[in-house]
């Protein structure tokens, strides 16, 4: 004969006790006897309350009220005392719940006494071995049973750290109860009577009990340690959903989780927050939620809070704003997504931004950081964002400018020229980005100063200026700081075969290119630049930063070296 | 910290308490309905002059958000503005003719409320152009955060501000009583913030919008700061320092992150530049009563003669929390 399973459940309470009677009701209303038990800490009124709530029902009870600090023996105490009351004034229960005045049913109750009559005989409780939790904060697993804690976590913290280490320090270590192998687990479980049973019986409950007094957050392992003596069949894990966050908080659950609830395969959520009327309206009607039952997918729920102890935890990279300010020291990439830095590009091309914009699909600005003006992509006055094309604004942080610009371009990738004539507090930042590509041909700045015309005598100074400016970079970016990509080469590498140098840049900065590039930008024709140097050198300038840059006559050589150059494949 | 550092920011603390309690004199109270407070109210403080167009939706604001009690120093208002005040059921009102900057604009009056009434409580104080964004603040009450802060530990709560404007001219759609200023000034400045770090006190420093990228172009360093802890479990020691910029003891203003992680935070939708704004600029320059010698709205009467348009190309339409936090703005943390 299959005998229908009566469930009885025992409500620990310390707070909305209004909730707690709604709870109490529910149960009561579908045939589960309830003992609850009262925080002694809660107002007495609230207590009177709770009861002329309920006196209407016969089959409630009400243990004596006990201080049930959070991670104390009290709460354990307290569910022993109530356990036994449920196992002596209602001999039909055959299974007892532990449930909070907050955990909220979230099945009908008559599929959760379903559940529990097609395997009468299994308790379910989570019970871990302390080896294998992974999920115990404070770092405290095993030693949660070797140690002793006199003191309160919540208020006394620096005696309790302090006695923790003392102990450590010391060697100390509790013998355990024989018999005893520590398990860990979710507070929240339903046994049957006959494992509730031996439990109280055990023959060395005094001496079990006197030990867990000082094992810290009891509720977490007594019964989880001491089913494993008397039950032959454990399905370890709990009816209740609880999820907790990476300080050891529950989840609350709100009304805007109605969706998600539904979809959950547990039986009972914790913890339902006490105003969350909608919830409570939905769940506490009589036969339970009557929607059409959806497809269970606890998945959902875990990831959702998965995805809240990350966004904590590490956060979304590259984003500095009021409640996420990482500091340098932390390991903080700067920037949310990689970019692309280029010096020395743009002079030598008639059409280098255009060509970079179409083989890499990215935007490229020209100098974000230029003296006059942010040179926007397009010579847009105003960019994503509303970030100015002001200098000042700019210089005023340009740290905070450029992490702007990339976070708010997700999704595209920027690039902008950077060069000795340009604003250069910006260098240490970019030069110590891991998202940071830098691409530098050395020495170009010269070339802008040889088109413009004017003699080398006239820009012989402002020449040796930017050849300071640049070979400083160039030595930060050599540096142990540096955490961005860097290729460099000189001019006069450069140019001899400007495929490779461009190929290269591609391929980094766009691995996943639909198509290889096989068209390449236009060189400048370069003759006469090699007399220019040499006229700066006759001023007394060394410009060495070039590389060996061919006099005219060798540029002159083997036909025409700078007609449009292609890859041949 | 050094130990100076700790006693000067003890000292200063002190300092703002007594300044608080010497200025208490000033208030005079209008209606005082604090006897009748239910338990453990959410209370909001606020400073106002001359606002009885946009009080309404105010009041109608906070109270769906779920705000029980309203603590108001009028200064001295000719609009009927203290009338209407007064014959609100969850609002108390205190009236002073008292200097404005004088008061630390405002401060001093709001503290000596905080103290006497806020202790234990969770305040907010904004003012009454100013609109609290919170994660799930669609679904959830201002209650569920609070609790959530508590259950977290969390003192305090940050909340940026965002300068809202139209597009176009102000003075082209006229702001009606009761109406949400929001359909108005519909946009923002998504991405344009500065942040800095300030050691002494440890909050961050946050500046930008459309007032930075207009009216401040040239000397940045003057431009309001947009950080606000608006929100906090208020204790009788605590001091506001600048506006609700920062607070004393400087734990409170650690409502941040350093290590990479996000904390949850909202946003004060700002609602300041709609029609009114012009003759509020006009009647503050001339009393002189502003921040810095009303530099920022010296700053706007030529900015706006100049530019009209706060709008801009890359404006963002504002649309609900979510946007905000997409867009980095403010984060839910691991409030799920």
């Amino acid at each position: 004969m299959t005998q229908a399973s009566t469930l009885g459940v025992v409500m620990l309470c310390h707070a909305a006790l209004d909730r707690a009677a709604q709870l109490a009701r529910h149960w009561a209303m579908h045939g589960c006897p309830v003992v609850i038990h009262v925080d002694a800490r809660t107002p007495h009124a609230q207590f009177e309350g709770l009861r002329s709530a309920l006196k209407d029902l016969p089959d409630i009870r009400f243990t004596p009220r006990l201080p049930c600090e959070w991670g104390t023996f009290g709460l354990v105490q307290a569910t022993l005392d109530a356990a036994t009351r449920m196992l002596a004034d209602f001999t039909q229960v055959s299974h007892v719940l532990l449930a909070s005045g907050s955990c909220l049913p979230i099945k009908p109750v008559r599929a959760l006494q379903a559940h529990l009559s097609a395997e009468p005989g299994i308790d379910f409780i989570e019970s871990v071995t302390t080896a294998d939790v992974g999920w115990t904060i404070g770092g405290l697993n095993e030693e949660r049973f070797t140690l002793r804690f006199p003191f309160s976590w919540k208020r006394q913290r620096r005696f309790f750290d302090g006695y923790v280490a003392l102990q450590r320090k010391l060697g100390f270590r509790r013998s355990l109860p024989k018999g005893l192998v520590p398990h860990l687990g979710s507070q929240w479980w339903c046994l049957t009577r006959r494992t509730l049973e031996g439990i109280l019986n055990l023959p060395d409950r005094g001496r079990i009990d006197r030990y867990f007094k000082r094992v810290w957050i009891p509720d977490e392992s007594y019964f989880q340690s001491l089913v494993r003596q008397v039950s032959t069949s454990i399905e370890s894990r709990s009816l209740t959903l609880s999820k907790f966050d990476y300080q050891g908080r529950p989840y609350i659950f709100y009304d805007d989780h109605l969706h998600l609830l539904r979809q959950a395969d547990a039986f009972i959520a914790r913890k339902a927050w006490h105003q969350a009327d909608v919830l409570y309206q939905t769940f506490l009607t009589r036969d339970g939620d009557r929607a059409h039952a959806t497809e269970p997918s606890p998945g959902k729920i875990n990831r959702l809070f998965a995805k809240a102890v990350e966004r904590r935890v590490k956060g979304r990279p590259g984003l500095y704003m009021q409640s996420r300010f990482p500091v340098r020291a932390r390991g903080a990439a700067l920037a949310a997504a990689p970019y692309g830095v280029f010096s020395g590009f743009a002079p030598l091309f008639t059409d280098f931004q255009p060509w970079l914009g179409r083989a890499l699909d990215a935007r490229v600005h020209g100098h974000l950081f230029a003296f006059d003006r942010v040179q926007f992509a397009g010579g847009e006055t105003v960019y994503k964002g509303g970030l100015s094309d002001s200098p000042t604004l700019r210089d005023y942080n340009p740290r905070s400018f450029l992490a702007n610009l990339i976070w708010n371009t997700r999704g595209e990738t920027q690039c902008f020229q950077f060069g000795p004539e340009d604003e250069q507090d910006i260098a240490p930042t970019i030069a110590s980005d891991p998202n940071a590509s830098i691409f530098l041909i050395s020495g170009a700045f010269a070339v802008p100063l040889w088109q413009s015309g004017r003699s080398a005598q006239e820009v012989r100074a402002e020449a040796a200026r930017l050849q300071k400016v640049e070979s400083d970079f160039i030595y930060m970016l050599k540096g142990v700081e540096t955490k961005a990509r860097i290729r460099i080469w000189s001019l006069a590498e450069f140019i001899e075969n400007p495929a490779e140098p461009l190929e290269q840049l591609v391929d980094l900065l766009n691995p996943r290119a639909a198509h290889r590039v096989t068209e390449l930008p236009q060189l400048l024709d370069l003759r006469g630049f090699g007399s220019f140097l040499q006229d700066l050198r006759n001023q007394g300038m060394a410009p060495v930063l070039m590389g060996d840059f061919p006099s005219d006559v060798e540029l002159a050589q083997p036909n025409p070296p700078f007609a449009r150059p292609r890859i041949v494949r | 910290m050094g130990l100076t550092a700790l006693l000067r920011l003890r000292t200063r603390r002190q300092y703002l308490l007594a300044r608080a309690v010497r200025r208490r004199r000033q208030l005079t109270p209008v209606a005082d309905r604090t006897d009748s407070l239910p338990a453990q109210p959410i209370l909001l403080f606020s400073t106002v002059r001359n606002e009885r167009v946009r009080l309404p939706y105010f009041l109608a604001y906070y109270r769906r958000l779920g705000i029980d009690h309203f603590l108001i120093v009028d200064n001295g208002s000719d609009d009927g503005t203290r009338e209407f005040l007064a014959e609100q059921p969850d609002v108390s009102v205190w009236s002073t003719t008292a200097g404005y900057k004088q008061s630390r604009f405002g401060m001093d009056w709001m503290m000596h409320l905080l103290r006497r009434h806020g202790h234990g409580r969770w305040c907010l104080t904004v003012d009454v152009d100013e609109f609290l964004v919170y994660p799930f603040c669609e679904t959830r009450p201002l209650r569920a955060l609070t609790d959530w802060l508590d259950s977290a530990e969390a003192p305090s709560f940050a909340a940026m501000i965002l300068d809202m404007y139209p597009k176009g001219a102000m003075h082209e759609q006229p702001y009606r009583e009761g109406q949400n200023p929001f359909e108005i000034a519909q946009y923002f400045d998504s991405g344009n913030y500065v942040i800095s770090r300030n050691p002494l006190y440890r909050n961050l420093w946050i500046q930008g919008g459309p007032r930075a990228r207009l009216f401040f172009t040239d000397r940045p360093q003057r431009a309001p700061a947009m950080n606000k802890v608006p929100l906090v479990k208020w204790d009788r020691v605590y001091a506001y320092v600048s506006s609700t910029h920062m607070l004393l003891p400087p734990r409170l203003n650690l409502v941040y992150d350093d290590q990479g992680g996000e904390k949850p935070s909202g946003v004060l939708l700002h609602a300041k530049f709609l029609d009114t704004f012009a003759a509020k600029a006009a009647e503050e320059l001339a009393r002189g009563e502003h921040y810095a010698q009303s530099v920022e709205y010296r700053a706007y009467r030529e900015g706006i003669a100049r530019e009209r348009d706060l709008w801009c190309n890359w404006s963002e339409k504002y649309i609900n929390w979510r946007q905000l936090e997409v867009l980095g703005l403010m984060s839910k943390g691991n409030w799920a």
